[in-house]
C-alpha cells in the first residue's frame, strides 16, 4: 500500500490534519484503532466544546461529528479497527499496521502525522499506598464505561484530582444516581475551570476539598474506603488530619500524558517538558517525514486548539510531501517548543454568599458577578464582562437553568448508547425529573445527531436531542 | 479416593503437582483463591537466586542450587519467561569487602559456579548506572530472573493436562485422619486422599496444625515486602539483578530488570500478623526508593507505574520445612517457603515427588506429556509469526491492551486454555493485558466484555480476583440510577464488538 500521507489516529487532531492536507491536494489515509472516528470526544458527552471553532457550545460527540461529516464528504479513506504497530521515518516513511481483515500490512507514505492523543496517569504513578482492590478507575475509564457502555462502576464515589475530567465525572456519576462523597485536590486550587466547579460540584452539593489527598486505599476485594488527609505546603500529609471516608469507587483525575510509544519507537527525540516529541516550526519531529499534533505533542486545554494546531500540521505535511516529490529537501531547522496552555488554577472566593456572588458558567472565563437585589425588586449586576454574564446572573437570581447532557440506551444499534442533550437550559429543579426520563427510555437505532428523542422533557418545553449517531447493527 | 491431595496452588504446590503427574496417581489440588498463583507466588522479586546466600547443608542451599540448575531447562520445556542475567551483590564500604569474600566462600560450598568478586572499574563496564558508593560486588553469573506467574501457571497447566484436577475457591476447614489416609473438609465438600501435601503458603501452619501432635505445631509469620515497579523506559537502568550487602540502613533492597523489561525495586521486610495484609505503606515505599538509590545513581521515581506488597511465609527454623510430618504418616509439609522459595520450586517439586513416590510406590504415567506451549505474544513475535497468528485467527490483529500490545487473540487463548483465566487478574498474569504503563485504563472495558462473552456471564459478574472484587453494578441498577431496585430482566446484551 502506498499513499502521500498517513494520519495515525482519527480523533480531533487526526481529522483536522487529514482535512487540511486533503485540501492541499495530498492523498491521505487515516488509521483509526476504534470502530469510528472521533477519538476520546465520543465519550465526552458534556458540552463546552467548539466555542472558538464554531462559535457555539457543542458536546464532544457533536464537535467530532462536524469533522466526521467533512471527512466523509471529502471521501478521505479511513481504516477502522486498525492499529499502527510501528512507524519509521525516511523517504518513504514505513508504517506497519494490522486489522482483522487485512492482517499485518505495511504502508509506504511520503509523510506521517502522529495524532494518537494522550492517556491518563494511573494510580501507580501517584504511588497511593494501601490495598489494591477493584473499584479504582481513571476518570476516563469510568467515563467510557458510563457514557459508552451504559454501565455503572459503583454507588459511592470519591474523586481524586479536580481537573476538568474529574469534575465532569463527579457530575456524571451524580446524574446517574451515585453518591459522590467529595472531590479531593492536593493543590490549594482546582485544576479545573471555575464554571465546572459551579455546575459540576456546587449544583450537586459535592464538597471540593482543596489541599487534601488520599493517603491510603482500604478494601481487600472492592474499595471500601479511603483515608483523606490534609497536606502541608510541601504537599506532605499532616498527621492527625486523617478522615476515613467510606466509598466503593475511586475515580482518579490526576493528569494526562501524551501517548508516545510510536513516536519513541520511530526514534523521534522527546521533550521532557511537553512529554511529546521535539518538533520544528513545521511540527515535524526529528524522525524524517514524521509530524505530530494534538495531545500526542503536548496536552492541550481546549479541543479547538487541537484542531487549529492539527490543521497546520496537516498542511505542513502535505507541503513536505510535495517538496519531496519535486526532489527538494529542506533543513529541519530549529526546535520550536509549542506554547503550553497556562495551568488552570481555580479558587472560588471563600465564604462567598452564593445568593449574591455568582460565578458565570457561560464560558471558560468564569467571571465573578455580584447581583444585588434592590428595594424596588430590580437587580443590580456587576462584575460581568459580557452580555451573556448579565443574562446568566439575572436567570440565576430568578429562575436558574441548566443544560443537561447524558446518554440514552439504544436498541438494535451497533453501539449501546447514544449521547443526548437538552436543547437549551431547563429549570434547575427539573434536572432529576429530566434524568429519570432520559435514563428509563430506550431509543431504537438508527439515530442521527439532532434527532428529537424526548419532546418536552419533564414538562419543561425543552426537547432532548441526540448528540451522536447510532447506526443500525451491522451497518458500517 | 484420591492418591494425593495438594493444598495450595502456588509455585510449590503446582511444582509438586506437575512432578507427581509423571506417576500414575489420582491427584487433586485445592486452592482457596479463584486462580493459581494468588498468594506469595504472585508478589515477589521474580528472582532465581544463584544459591550463595543459604546456610551450607541446609535444605534451602540444596534446593536453591538444584532449582537454579533446573529452571532454565524447565523454562524451555514449559515455555515461560526466564533469563539468566546474572546477579551482583553490591558492597558500599571498603571494609565490608571481606563479607563479599565470605559470601563467595559460602557459595562455593553450596556448589554455585562462576562466583567472582569485581572491583568498581569492572562493575562500571557491566553496570554504568551503578551508585556512587559501590566499591565492589560479588558476581554470580548463574543468577537469573523469571516470571513468577508464568512459572506457576505453566506448572499448573502442565499438571492439569497430565490429569491433575484443580479445585478453586475451595478452602480447607478441617483435616481428619482416616483409616488409610486423610479427609479434608472444605467449603465445597470433602476430599479423601492417601497422602496430603501442605503447600498452603502463609497458611501452612494452620494446615499443619490440623494434623500434628500438640508438641509438633509450627508457626508461619507473614513477612511483608513492598515493591515499586517502573516503566519499561527504566528497564535498562540495570542489566543484572543488583542485591545489596546489608548496611547501617539494615537489610538492603534489590534493583532488577524483570523478564518483561520493567525495573523492579524492593522489597521491604516487616513481620506482620495479618495473613492477608498486602497493603503498601507510604513509609515502606519511600524506604524502598531511598535504599534503591544506593544501588543505582538515579532512581526513576517518575517512571513508577505501580506498587504492590507480598508476604513471605517465614518459618521459625530459618530453613524450609519440607517432608513428613511426625506422627502423621502420609502428610507432607512444604512450609516456610520464604526466599529463595521461587528459585527452589522446580527442585521442591522433584524432591517432594520423590518423598511421596517412596511412600505410595506408584507406577509411571505412560501418557505423561512433559512439554507445554505458552500463549504466543504478538508484542514479541516476529513479522512472520505475527502474520501466521493473524491468518489462523484474525483476533490476533485486534489490539486490546495498547501499552503491552496484547491482542484479543491472546486474551481468548488465556481464557480457553486448561485452567484458563476467569478474572481480569487472571488475564493480566497470563498475557499482560493491563500490566503496562496505563495500568489497565484503556483495556479494562474491553477485557470485561471479552471475559463476559467467553464465560457466558454478565459483565457485572466479572471479578478482578476474588469474589467481591467486581467492576460494574448490575445493568438494571445503572438504569435505575444506581439505586437497588427490582427491574425487568435484562434484554439482549452485547452489541457490536467489532461490528464492522
Amino acid at each position: 500500500m502506498r499513499t502521500d500521507l498517513v494520519i495515525i489516529g482519527g480523533g480531533p487532531a487526526g481529522m483536522a490534519a487529514a482535512l487540511s492536507a486533503h485540501e492541499q491536494g495530498a492523498g491521505v489515509l487515516i488509521l483509526e484503532r476504534d470502530r469510528e472516528l472521533g477519538g476520546i470526544l465520543n465519550q465526552c458527552i458534556h458540552n463546552g466544546f467548539g466555542l472558538h471553532t464554531f462559535g457555539e457550545e457543542l458536546t464532544g460527540p457533536e464537535y467530532a461529528d462536524r469533522y466526521v461529516k467533512r471527512v466523509r464528504q471529502a471521501q478521505i479513506p479511513c481504516l477502522y479497527n486498525t492499529i499502527a504497530v510501528d512507524v519509521q521515518g525516511g523517504n518513504p516513511c514505513r508504517i506497519t499496521a494490522m486489522n482483522r481483515r487485512q492482517g499485518l500490512f505495511e504502508i509506504e507514505a511520503g509523510a506521517v502525522v502522529l495524532a494518537m492523543g494522550c492517556r491518563e496517569r494511573p494510580r501507580g504513578a501517584m504511588n497511593i499506598p494501601g490495598c489494591r482492590p477493584s473499584g479504582i478507575y481513571s476518570a476516563g475509564t469510568a467515563q467510557r464505561l458510563v457514557n459508552m457502555e451504559g454501565r455503572m462502576p459503583g454507588r459511592e464515589v470519591v474523586v481524586l484530582g479536580s481537573g476538568d475530567i474529574g469534575l465532569i465525572m463527579a457530575r456524571r456519576m451524580s446524574l446517574q444516581g451515585a453518591k459522590v462523597k467529595l472531590v479531593a485536590e492536593i493543590m490549594p486550587y482546582s485544576g479545573g475551570l471555575k464554571r465546572n466547579i459551579v455546575q459540576c460540584l456546587d449544583d450537586f452539593g459535592i464538597p471540593l476539598r482543596l489541599g487534601h489527598t488520599v493517603s491510603e486505599i482500604h478494601g481487600k476485594n472492592r474499595v471500601e474506603a479511603v483515608t483523606l488527609v490534609k497536606v502541608d505546603e510541601a504537599l506532605k500529609p499532616i498527621a492527625g488530619t486523617e478522615e476515613y471516608i467510606a466509598c466503593d469507587t475511586i475515580l482518579l483525575s490526576c493528569g494526562l500524558i501524551p501517548e508516545n510509544e510510536l513516536s519513541e519507537s520511530a526514534g523521534a527525540r522527546m521533550d521532557s517538558v511537553t512529554q511529546g516529541p521535539v518538533v520544528n516550526a513545521a511540527l515535524e519531529t526529528t524522525a524524517e517525514g514524521i509530524f505530530a499534533c494534538g495531545n500526542v505533542l503536548h496536552v492541550h486545554d481546549l479541543v479547538d486548539n487541537v484542531s487549529k494546531e492539527a490543521e497546520k500540521a496537516g498542511a505542513f505535511a502535505a507541503a513536505y510531501v510535495k517538496e519531496r516529490m519535486a526532489g527538494e529537501r529542506r533543513e529541519w531547522g530549529q526546535a520550536v517548543r509549542p506554547k503550553l496552555p497556562d495551568k488552570t488554577r481555580s479558587v472560588l472566593p471563600e465564604g462567598r454568599d452564593a445568593g449574591k456572588t455568582l460565578i458565570c458558567i457561560g464560558c471558560p472565563v468564569g467571571c465573578l458577578i455580584t447581583a444585588q437585589k434592590n428595594s424596588d425588586g430590580s437587580l443590580s449586576i456587576s462584575g460581568n464582562t459580557c452580555k451573556k454574564g448579565e443574562e446568566y446572573a439575572r436567570n440565576e437570581m430568578t429562575a436558574p437553568r441548566r443544560s443537561v447532557t447524558s446518554f440514552m440506551k439504544v436498541e438494535g444499534g451497533g453501539c449501546r448508547t447514544v449521547s443526548v442533550k437538552t436543547r437549551g437550559g431547563i429549570p434547575k429543579d427539573k434536572i432529576w425529573q429530566c434524568m429519570e426520563e432520559i435514563r428509563t427510555k430506550t431509543v431504537k437505532a438508527p439515530v442521527k445527531v439532532g434527532d428529537v428523542l424526548i419532546a418536552d422533557v419533564a414538562g419543561t418545553g425543552v426537547d432532548v436531542t441526540a448528540t451522536s449517531n447510532a447506526q443500525e447493527k451491522g451497518e458500517v | 479416593m484420591l492418591d494425593v491431595l495438594i493444598i495450595g496452588a502456588g509455585a510449590s504446590g503446582c511444582a509438586v503437582a506437575r512432578e507427581l503427574s509423571r506417576k500414575k496417581l489420582k491427584i487433586a489440588v485445592l486452592e482457596k483463591n479463584a486462580d493459581v498463583c494468588e498468594g506469595t507466588s504472585k508478589a515477589n522479586s521474580g528472582i532465581v537466586h544463584a544459591g550463595f546466600d543459604a546456610e551450607p547443608g541446609s535444605l534451602k542451599a540444596k534446593l536453591n542450587v538444584r532449582g537454579s540448575l533446573l529452571m532454565k531447562a524447565l523454562s524451555e520445556e514449559l515455555d515461560f519467561p526466564y533469563r539468566q542475567n546474572g546477579s551482583l551483590v553490591l558492597c558500599f564500604e571498603e571494609r565490608d569487602q571481606v563479607r563479599l569474600e565470605e559470601l563467595r566462600e559460602r557459595g562455593i560450598q553450596n556448589g554455585v559456579e562462576g562466583l567472582r568478586i569485581l572491583g568498581r572499574e569492572e562493575l562500571l563496564s557491566m553496570e554504568p548506572e551503578i551508585g556512587e558508593k559501590v566499591t565492589a560486588a560479588l558476581y554470580a553469573p548463574t543468577g537469573a530472573i523469571v516470571c513468577p506467574f508464568g512459572l506457576t501457571i505453566a506448572l499448573a497447566e502442565n499438571a492439569a493436562v497430565n490429569g491433575v484436577s484443580f479445585h478453586f475457591q475451595t478452602q480447607v476447614e478441617e483435616i481428619r485422619k482416616t483409616e488409610n489416609g486423610y479427609e479434608a473438609i472444605t467449603n465445597r465438600g470433602s476430599f479423601s486422599a492417601k497422602a496430603v501435601v501442605n503447600a498452603a503458603g502463609v497458611y501452612a501452619d494452620e494446615i499443619h496444625n490440623m494434623v500434628c501432635g500438640s508438641g509438633e505445631r509450627i508457626r508461619i509469620t507473614p513477612r511483608k515486602g513492598e515493591y515499586l515497579l517502573c516503566d519499561k523506559k527504566a528497564g535498562n537502568l540495570a542489566a543484572h539483578t543488583l542485591f545489596q550487602l546489608p548496611t547501617a540502613l539494615g537489610k538492603g533492597v534489590l534493583v532488577t530488570p524483570t523478564v518483561h523489561g520493567n525495573l523492579l525495586l524492593g522489597p521491604t521486610a516487616e513481620d506482620i500478623s495479618d495473613k492477608e495484609g498486602v497493603s503498601t505503606t507510604a513509609d515502606g515505599l519511600s524506604r524502598v526508593m531511598e535504599k534503591a538509590s544506593l544501588s543505582i545513581k538515579s532512581v526513576p521515581g517518575r517512571e513508577v507505574i505501580t506498587s504492590f506488597a507480598g508476604l513471605r511465609a517465614k518459618g521459625e527454623t530459618g530453613d524450609f520445612i519440607i517432608g513428613r510430618v511426625k506422627g502423621a504418616p502420609g502428610f507432607f509439609d512444604v512450609a516456610g517457603m520464604e526466599s529463595p522459595g521461587l528459585s527452589c520450586a522446580p527442585a521442591v517439586g522433584e524432591y517432594v515427588a520423590e518423598l511421596i513416590s517412596d511412600y505410595l510406590k506408584p507406577e509411571d504415567n505412560p501418557g505423561f506429556v512433559s512439554v507445554r506451549k505458552g500463549i504466543p505474544s504478538m508484542a514479541l513475535a516476529s513479522k512472520q509469526e505475527r502474520q501466521r497468528l493473524i491468518s489462523e485467527n484474525p483476533a490476533y490483529a485486534n489490539v486490546i491492551c495498547r501499552c503491552e500490545m496484547v491482542t484479543e487473540g491472546e486474551i481468548l487463548a488465556a481464557i480457553r486454555r486448561p485452567l484458563g483465566a476467569k478474572t481480569t487478574d487472571g488475564i493480566k498474569r497470563r498475557v499482560r493485558a493491563g500490566m503496562g504503563r496505563c495500568q489497565a485504563g484503556f483495556c479494562t472495558p474491553k477485557v470485561l466484555e471479552i471475559l463476559a462473552e467467553e464465560l457466558g456471564i454478565g459483565e457485572d459478574q466479572i471479578q478482578k480476583a476474588q469474589e467481591g472484587s467486581y467492576y460494574l453494578l448490575p445493568e438494571e441498577e445503572a438504569e435505575n440510577g444506581g439505586m437497588r431496585k427490582q427491574k425487568k430482566p435484562e434484554a439482549s446484551r452485547k452489541e457490536g464488538r467489532d461490528s464492522i
